[in-house]
């Protein structure tokens, strides 16, 4: 534990500051990931030793998945996956004038979030490991069908659309060769389609190709500004962030938690907790309009997934997320044994890693609103003509960075494209994009749990005898018909008033 | 990355007119992935990273093109210029049973392969605390419970299937594969007890520690990282297997510039460090250069090809 403070040398307090201002740069960029940030310095930090190494790695990983904020509220598009709930509430903000508090919000909740998943991964990590092996194919499966309940959240008013969309996107994650079985699905004999529809690419696609559209289609200017500039507005910020404390500390939960399970990651942490917060509020249907809980809430889970994402992958030498598995290659490239007996035999590594994440998401504070302060201007003082050349710009170039492919553009502008004709018509792009991210972790959790099911010939204790499966199963019939049974209470009420 | 691309083209053009590689390589070689970051293909790629930078003093890059599990990237691997300055990784049984059993944009006679360094064995792993202690018990327990044993592994139709499909007929027993996606995740389904076992590869082993054991591995001699644990042919199955993995050229290079970097791969694989490295990480080192390509690709064809075909994979 004391090891905690040789994270404080010149170098590396050094290596976390430009680490956190790299990665938060990158994650605003929408396309280019956390993995990918990760993954170019992976050469640089092979001379290095291995906890400056992790730190570098670390502050990156955090400042991206923060940056991610930036897009999301200024742009409508999600720079990383995990933030695409932060684009509900953070988007109508910046809209009616207050992105400067959305990004300051953003960032308190990101740094407290942070710092929750980073306590948990510091005191914890051995005994939450073991939520990541209690978690089995048929868990991812009812997990993946909770997340798809959202859709319900997040149809506003029309359920039927948002149906119809969720349906879509399931159908979409099914193109490409499948990720487990390895068929070869709807891709009508295109090498195009054959790498299936990537998530990231379809995030930019359906989110942002619609706003460039209505930017180009209407004289409006992208967001309104009200009179002058008005600072960080951190002490709005922090009032709100107290107000709302047990909503940030609840996801950040959340998040820690997500981030522990290897199949799921930041999308789904931030959903989870943007529905949470949506539904302990007394006027749900005022999210989507612009609410300080639903910034909040995203980005104090996504930010908790990345220490809770480091607890599976020190532990158990099993990656919790995407950016954890280049970040683990890096180590054992490194000659670093992860596993159970890390925490005792190389104790000083870890725990120098650790301090310097905690230390790097309490960086992101500084670095946060400087920079996100910088961005917030830049989008409100440009000439519309050049917003509009310069994100189309970025859309085509973080599509083809992913994963090198100009396929991936091709599909990312029809995509796009698909997504503004089917706004006109009232659906939205988040019922499509939760079917895309969910359905296979639905699809390859029943294909496993069916399966293990039918060789030990108990099909049904397989999906409704285990417990947590049950709590899952409890959490979805309370998402569907909670609403219900409300509305019924709300209807009965006025009747019964009436009498003495 | 887009600039990366218009040079590689580029330079293919310039470089295949003058046909000038007397000093081969003169300038950075890229080096593509046709996975995501930080798998073994990945980890691979990185140890030869630096060993290459030594001994050739040019830099190697890696990049990655993932999709359709390699099938993107080996799909497009005759666009590029065929210089010598564009490697891409290839792996096996990937680039046999992609073909065979879904329509894929190439075939495996499209890839002109130049050398296989190393495979990452099949192992049969069970966790710490499992009551198979030895390759008898488990074969005990799947006779008299037919199709009752679960096994994680790594997808369908890859490493870990046809060594559970081999293994199957050569014990005479029927056992219940389930396909995860990746490694992490089959080892991860192992040991919160979701499967009895898994087929695995001697890295998981390497990467896991204690917390794993593994019953036998699929190699000609034993691993020496792992002294204490038997070859499947010591136990009496002719069973050796595991993930292949490869450089392979655009198709267009030239039969010398094959040799010449066959030639080049072989002196990094020939290195004492390097060997130790990739074998404390698990991996069995492999020398298939590109004089005896065609024999060893023939003979995993066949191979290949009859698992698949006797598991119903292919008809």
């Amino acid at each position: 534990m004391v090891a905690l403070f040789d994270a404080l040398t010149p170098l590396n307090v050094l290596l976390a500051l430009l680490g956190v201002i790299a990665g938060t740069i990158v994650g605003s960029l929408p396309g280019l990931t956390a993995t990918m940030a990760v993954a170019v310095l992976v050469p640089l930090t092979f001379a290095m030793e291995p906890a400056p190494a992790l730190i570098l790695m670390g502050a990156i990983y955090t400042g991206a998945i923060y940056g991610g904020a930036y897009s999301a509220i200024l742009l409508n598009t999600p720079g990383t996956p995990s933030a695409i709930a932060t684009t509900f509430d953070g988007y109508p903000m910046a809209k009616r004038g207050d992105g400067d508090l959305a990004i300051t919000l953003a960032c308190i909740a990101s740094v407290a979030g942070g710092l929750v998943g980073a306590l948990a991964l510091l005191l914890l990590a051995p005994p939450l490991a073991e939520v990541a092996l209690a978690f089995g194919p048929v868990e991812y499966f009812w997990l993946a069908i909770f997340g798809l309940t959202l859709i319900s959240a997040l149809s506003k008013g029309d359920l039927l659309k948002g149906l119809t969309g969720g349906f879509l996107g399931l159908l979409l994650s099914t193109v490409g060769v499948a990720q487990i079985s390895a068929d070869v699905r709807f891709t009508f004999g295109s090498d195009v389609l054959l790498g299936g529809i990537e998530v990231v690419s379809a995030l930019i696609g359906l989110y942002c190709i619609p706003v460039l559209i209505d930017l180009v289609a209407t004289p409006d200017r992208h967001l309104d500004v009200t009179g002058q500039t008005r600072g960080f507005r951190l002490f709005e910020a922090w009032r709100l962030t107290m107000q709302n404390k047990w909503n940030v500390i609840r996801s950040a939960i959340i998040g820690t938690i997500v981030g522990i399970l290897p199949g799921a990651g930041g999308s789904i942490a931030g959903l989870v907790a943007y529905t949470e917060a949506r539904r302990s509020s007394k006027n749900p249907e005022t999210f989507g309009t612009g609410r300080y809980e639903g910034v909040q809430a995203t980005e104090a889970a996504n930010n908790a997934t990345v220490g809770g994402g480091f607890v599976p992958t020190l532990v158990l030498g099993i990656p919790g997320t995407p950016p954890d598995a280049v970040i683990l290659g890096a180590l054992l490239v490194q000659g670093v044994r992860v596993g159970p007996t890390l925490f005792t035999e190389q104790g000083s590594v870890v725990y120098t890693f650790i301090g310097g994440l905690l230390l790097a998401t309490i960086l992101m504070l500084p670095v946060g609103l400087l920079l996100g302060r910088y961005a917030y201007k830049s989008i409100i003082n440009v000439p519309k003509a050049m917003l509009i050349g310069g994100v189309a710009l970025l859309t085509v170039i973080g599509t083809f960075a992913i994963r090198n492919s100009l396929s991936d553009v091709a599909i990312m502008i029809t995509l796009g494209t698909l997504g503004w004709v089917l706004a006109r018509f009232g659906f939205s792009a988040s019922p499509i994009v939760l079917g895309l991210i969910l359905g296979p972790i639905a699809e390859q959790g029943f294909v496993q749990a069916w399966t293990i099911g039918s060789a030990t010939e108990n099909l049904t204790g397989m999906f409704f005898g285990r417990p947590i499966s049950l709590a899952i199963i409890g959490m979805i019939l309370i998402s569907l018909f909670l609403p219900l049974v409300k509305d019924r209470l709300a209807l009965r009420r006025p009747n019964q008033e009436p009498q003495p | 990355m887009f600039k990366n691309v218009v040079k590689t083209l580029a330079c293919g053009l310039l470089l295949s007119a003058t046909a000038a590689h007397a000093q081969y390589p003169e300038k950075q070689v890229n080096y593509i992935i046709p996975f995501g970051p930080g798998g073994e293909s990945d980890i691979t790629a990185r140890h030869q990273q630096s060993f290459f930078k030594d001994k050739f003093g040019q830099d190697l890059i890696v990049e990655y093109k993932p999709g359709g599990g390699g099938a993107v990237g080996w799909t497009q691997l005759n666009n590029y210029g065929g210089d010598g300055y564009t490697w891409m990784g290839v792996n096996l049984p990937h680039i046999v049973m992609q073909p065979l059993t879904g329509k894929v944009g190439y075939s495996t006679d499209d890839l002109a392969s130049v050398y296989f360094f190393h495979f990452t064995p099949d192992a049969l792993l069970v966790s710490e605390d499992s009551d198979f202690k030895t390759l008898e018990d488990f074969v005990a327990y799947a006779k008299s419970n037919p199709g009752k044993l679960t096994l994680s592994g790594s997808g369908k139709a890859s490493a870990n299937h046809l060594a559970q499909i081999r293994f199957d007929q050569m014990a005479d027993i029927k056992t219940t594969y389930v396909p995860f996606k990746g490694t992490g995740a089959a080892v991860a389904a192992l040991l919160g007890d979701q499967v009895l076992a898994e087929w695995g590869y001697t890295s998981t082993a390497a990467k896991q520690g204690d917390q794993v054991r593994m019953l036998a591995v699929a190699m000609e001699q034993r691993h020496p990282k792992f002294p204490d644990v038997p070859t499947f042919k010591e136990l009496g199955y002719d069973l050796v297997s595991g993930a292949y993995r490869g450089i392979a050229l655009p198709n267009s290079a030239s039969e010398e510039l094959r040799k010449e970097v066959s030639a080049k791969i072989d002196q990094i694989n020939q290195d004492p460090e390097f060997r130790a490295r990739l074998e404390n990480d698990g991996m069995a080192m492999l020398d298939v250069d590109y004089e005896d390509m065609p024999a060893f690709m023939e003979q995993m064809k066949e191979t290949y090809t009859n698992a698949a075909k006797s598991a119903g994979l292919v008809q």
